[in-house]
């Protein structure tokens, strides 16, 4: 049959449930491996500075003096660079972005003394 | 003879992803002439190269376009890596050939998906689109991005997957395949369909190869060349041959891509069959100093990346010829003498990905 092709197709999506989940009301479910934003856990620190050097987007700041350790979330590409040279290993991505901003603004963690 | 109007068409227009200019010069419904204009989306990336370090470029790279991404940033290292002289690891090489064939997959539906809207046939758009979310799951699984992977690395890849990871990616495959088959039997075979495509905007063989068309353009009229068959990352232990179609119309252009996603099933099935354990990067020392010309196959054609180093960590030049850019001259050439509705399928055919030809 050359026409109602898709009839099978269309009749049977009828009884499905739909294809596509009701965000934000249903969360949606991450991988393992999504890349959301970067997290750090500022205590184990050395602010060596890799981190800045190697992010692409030039969105980390690291203040040695003061031990602060600064992101600019709408700069983060989230591509993990960053994880990947920390020679501490306190830097990890999460799965979950980061949430809706309405100015620009950075983020600051400091060490505590 | 009739009176001559011009009618713009885009930069906004709702077939169009992206906005590409056409002056269409009609007389009553028929098209005579049409004049494109690009640059409503010029980045400047090409001179980006000159600031950012050979390595850190990667992800600029992969930004050039949101649907072959991968494809960009594997082929820019493919360039930096044969001017450095590395040996990548053949790990490395076989999960760019499943990476590069994943994108193909989506590209290709996606595709579909837009040409389905085209001729409005919504509902055909939405299971089309449908399925490609599949993929992008198996992709977002993989690399941690839906469209930019962010796994490509000078040397070699950033991610590894795990043989038990990719035999389960293939059985998810073959189940979508029957999916996939359902859905693009519609293309092949529904008489509405037909009735927009058959015949519609011949591109003769010999038109086809003068102009310079690549990719489903070209191999749709008829012209076997298929870049993937020149070996680069692990496709010379693949075994595939270029998929032709000779009519040369929208239905052959059409068909060639449908085809194509069960080929890149298939030879992901073969890679992840071929792969060995071992390293997936090797240790990227000194600078590049050289030149080098690397041609890959994305899902719209061949792309062509020339890096030129002269010893520096910037490089001195990076050329990107798009295959949209190669096409567009065969999209005019079929254009005049076509109807004014049967523009907006025409201009899809040639699958066009805008801000890569201006980068």
């Amino acid at each position: 049959m050359p026409f109602f092709r898709m009839t099978k197709t269309v009749l049977m999506s009828l009884f499905k449930r739909p294809a596509t989940v009701k965000y934000p009301f249903a969360p949606r479910t991450y991988y393992a491996n999504t890349r959301g934003k970067v997290l750090i856990e500022v205590n184990n620190c050395i602010f060596c500075g890799i981190c800045q050097r190697k992010c692409p987007t030039a969105a980390i700041t690291v203040a040695k003096a003061d031990k602060r350790w600064v992101i600019n979330r709408l700069r983060c590409i989230s591509c993990g660079a960053c994880v990947d040279a920390c020679p501490k290993k306190c830097l990890k991505l999460d799965t979950q972005y980061t949430p809706v901003q309405t100015a620009k603004s950075e983020e600051s963690f400091t060490q505590n003394a | 003879m009739t009176k001559r109007t011009i009618i713009p068409f885009g930069p906004q227009h709702p077939v169009l992803p992206e906005p590409i200019h056409l002056d269409l010069v009609l007389e009553d419904e028929k098209v005579v002439e049409a004049i494109p204009s690009v640059g409503f989306i010029h980045r400047g990336l090409e001179k980006l190269v000159e600031k950012k370090d050979f390595q850190d470029y990667v992800y600029v790279a992969e930004r050039i376009c949101g649907i072959c991404s991968f494809i960009h940033g594997m082929t820019y290292c493919i360039a930096v890596e044969e001017v450095m002289k590395l040996d990548v690891p053949e790990r490395a090489q076989y999960l760019r050939v499943i990476w590069s064939e994943l994108s193909r997959i989506h590209s290709h539906l996606l595709w579909l998906g837009l040409m389905a809207d085209s001729f409005g046939f919504e509902s055909l758009f939405m299971h089309t689109w449908r399925l490609r979310e599949a993929i992008l799951d198996i992709i977002e699984e993989t690399t941690g991005g839906r469209v930019i992977f962010g796994s490509s690395k000078v040397g070699g890849v950033r991610k590894d997957v795990s043989d038990e990871k990719l035999k389960l990616i293939v059985e998810k495959l073959k189940k979508y395949e029957k999916e996939i088959k359902e859905i693009t039997d519609v293309f092949v075979h529904d008489a509405s369909v037909k009735h927009r495509l058959v015949g519609v905007g011949i591109l003769s063989k010999n038109d086809a190869y003068t102009l310079g068309a690549v990719g489903p353009t070209a191999r749709g009229s008829g012209v076997s060349q298929d870049m993937r068959k020149l070996g680069y990352a692990a496709y010379r232990n693949i075994n595939f041959e270029p998929i032709v179609e000779t009519a040369g119309d929208c239905y052959a252009r059409c068909m060639v891509r449908v085809r194509e996603l069960f080929q890149s099933i298939d030879m992901i099935s073969q890679a992840v069959n071929k792969i060995q354990a071992g390293p997936i990067e090797v240790k990227v020392t000194g600078t590049p100093n050289g030149e080098f010309f690397a041609r890959t196959e994305q899902p719209r054609g061949e792309v062509i990346y020339y890096a030129k180093a002269d010893g520096d960590k910037f490089l001195k030049r990076l050329r990107v010829r798009t295959p949209t850019f190669a096409n567009i001259p065969a999209l005019l050439k079929v254009l005049p003498g076509s109807s004014l509705a049967d523009v907006p399928v025409l201009i899809l055919t040639i699958d066009p990905c805008i801000s890569c030809t201006e980068r």
